[in-house]
């Protein structure tokens, strides 16, 4: 069985003359250790889908299920224990805590596990060395770039070690070379057994990714909803011309 | 890195909310603590004074008749049949529920004598307990012994006698020890002399004619003192001096009413501070506490870190509000204390229910908009985006 599984998953806000449907009839599975991108227009449901993966947001029908646990028949208390236990989040507008340093934003996450202050500080100088921010451990948000603030959320997703990272536009405030060092860096991770699901406009990150899921209109399109629908060879172009390159 | 780091540092991040609420505490804390330290120093200054009224407690024989005297004018030609107290009955007040009140009994007993052709009303008194019945009194002189007495300044002009004088008695000798300075009473019209020696010249030995107490507490109503008295000496009828005693106790107990209603207003704006404070601050953070709520902060992590925050603020209120109030209380006993009697001085207890009531209040304040944190849903973060 996959790793991940969402079955016939449908999302709708409001109700009667308002109800809008935000995705509808979602199927998908990802492998463990697979780089997926979800990829759409802005309003398609790409973020919506990333929640109910996020086990954030319940859908209205269908059944989501990660590791064999289906996530929203659990209670709300045990779906944030999933929360911090299976999943990282990189959020778009990296969202760390302002009033807190760079070593205290990345141990957010285990301040609710029980462990010394001693080796939840190690987990998080090691999380930091992996993204590349040794020596700014004591600094607040304020006083690093953009690309230092993207490592730190990165840094502060994979911190527990979750088998699942969910990355909403993770480079979407950033120039292009230190997207580009975000994105080795999230390959990397899934290099070293990380499950992602990244969410992205842009076709040059999502050809850093093994197969791609296209969102139009809150649904899944080519391939008709299945979960390959769309999975591009990484040396075929993406789009007609002009189009990017998928990365090897 | 733990939930309390996290809620210290977002009030050191947040000063001016944090002092916000802390001055609402504060001031709230600070009243209760002035009004109460004020009231309590009025209570110990006026029991203070009422000690020096003296006695406030009478017990005279029980009569079927009634008096016929009114401020001092007598309307002549009746007589009483006078009845005596015995005095090992007023032994027995020693032995009432409040005894521990009674800072003086003075037995008394009186006669009529002749002395140097004059009729005089002669009263035998316990020297020692007149100092605390009468601290009024002054003696030109000295206290008498067993063959002396004391002159009421106008008895002492009438008979022509002074300090040293012999006089004759029933045929006893005995000595002017002193002349009672004027006091506006009717001790200025009487001879007085140690209890037992006038028991022997009026042959009432083991008898009182009347008794007073001086009896006070703060918290124990006159009333029962006297039905406690009136309980152990049968034969007598006990009665206070409601006048003096009630019209302060009464003027103490309104005031002490109204200070209280004021404390418990005053608290309830502090408290409405804290509410509409800390319901702002909980809105003003609603991605943070949405980022919490999505890397896995239960509804009682974030329920606990706003609570966390009001508990640190509410400390510092408390003991802020107390050491503000007790300024305020001793500068105010200053003002309205008339002879500078009354003091006030640090109490832990009062220090330790400031503490308390400041950490109560701004506990129970935050506990709506804690609620409304840890109900955030998680989603809003990412709709932040």
């Amino acid at each position: 069985m996959s790793y991940i599984r969402a079955e016939n998953i449908s999302k709708q806000y409001g109700n009667g003359d308002a109800t809008v449907m935000a995705i509808q009839d979602i199927d998908f599975t990802v492998e463990s250790g697979e780089f997926v991108s979800i990829m759409g227009e802005s309003g398609a449901g790409k973020s919506t889908l990333l929640s109910i993966v996020g086990a954030m947001n319940p859908p209205s029908s269908g059944k989501f299920v990660v590791d064999e646990i289906d996530v929203y028949h659990l209670g709300s208390e045990k779906r944030t224990d999933f929360r911090r236990e299976f999943i990282g989040f990189v959020f778009q507008s990296f969202h760390l805590v302002p009033y807190l340093t760079v070593l205290e934003n990345v141990m957010l996450p285990l301040t609710t596990v029980k462990a010394t202050k001693k080796r939840k500080r190690t987990l998080a100088e090691e999380a930091l060395d992996q993204v590349g921010l040794t020596g700014k451990e004591q600094r607040l948000p304020s006083q690093i770039s953009g690309g230092e603030k993207e490592r730190v959320a990165v840094a502060r997703a994979i911190v527990n070690d979750p088998p699942v990272l969910l990355a909403d536009e993770p480079t979407g405030n950033l120039d292009s070379k230190t997207t580009h060092e975000i994105m080795d860096l999230l390959q990397r991770l899934n290099q070293e057994g990380t499950t992602i699901l990244m969410v992205t406009h842009s076709q040059d990150c999502a050809a850093y990714a093994e197969r791609i899921l296209r969102v139009s209109d809150g649904r899944l399109i080519e391939g008709e909803g299945l979960v390959e629908a769309l999975c591009l060879d990484r040396k075929i172009p993406l789009t007609g011309a002009g189009g990017l390159m998928l990365r090897a | 890195m733990n939930l309390r780091d996290i809620a210290f540092k977002n009030l050191l991040r947040r000063k001016a909310k944090a002092l916000f609420v802390l001055a609402g505490l504060a001031i709230g804390v600070s009243t209760v603590v002035a009004l109460i330290s004020f009231v309590d120093a009025m209570t110990e200054n006026i029991n203070h004074k009422l000690e020096k009224y003296g006695a406030n407690i009478l017990i005279v024989p029980k009569t079927e008749n009634l008096s016929l005297t009114y401020g001092g004018l007598s309307l002549g030609g009746v007589s009483f049949e006078m009845q005596e107290i015995r005095e090992q009955d007023l032994a027995k007040i020693q032995s009432i529920k409040n005894a521990a009140n009674v800072a003086g009994l003075g037995p008394m007993v009186f006669g009529v004598v002749n002395v140097e052709g004059n009729r005089v009303l002669l009263a035998g008194v316990d020297f020692e307990a007149n100092w605390i019945l009468k601290p009024w009194w002054k003696i030109d002189g000295t206290i008498p012994g067993e063959k002396g007495l004391v002159l009421g300044s106008e008895t002492a002009v009438v008979l022509g006698l002074n300090q040293g004088s012999p006089v004759t008695i029933r045929g006893r000798q005995l000595t002017v020890s002193g002349v009672l300075k004027p006091t506006g009473s009717q001790d200025d019209q009487l001879i007085f002399m140690p209890l037992k020696t006038a028991q022997a010249i009026l042959n009432k030995e083991g008898l009182v004619s009347m008794a007073e107490v001086a009896a006070l507490c703060k918290d124990c109503p006159i009333e029962a003192m006297v039905k406690q008295i009136s309980d152990v000496v049968p034969g007598a009828k006990v009665m206070a001096i409601q006048q003096v005693v009630k019209g302060r106790m009464e003027a103490l107990s309104q005031f002490k009413k109204f200070s209280y209603g004021v404390s418990i207003v005053v608290v309830l704006v502090g408290s409405l501070v804290v509410l509409v404070t800390m319901m702002g601050s909980v809105r003003e953070r609603t991605e943070e506490i949405g980022i919490f709520r999505a890397i896995g902060f239960r509804k009682s992590h974030v329920f606990k870190i706003v609570l966390l925050e009001a508990g640190f603020i509410s400390a510092a209120a408390g003991i802020l509000g107390y050491l503000a109030g007790f300024v305020v209380a001793k500068g105010a006993i200053r003002l309205f204390s008339e002879s500078g009697g009354a003091s006030i001085q640090p109490s832990f207890e009062l220090l330790g229910g400031s503490f308390v009531l400041a950490v109560l209040v701004g506990l129970m304040a935050s506990v709506y908009p804690a609620y409304l944190a840890s109900r955030m849903d998680p989603n809003q973060a990412l709709n932040a985006i």
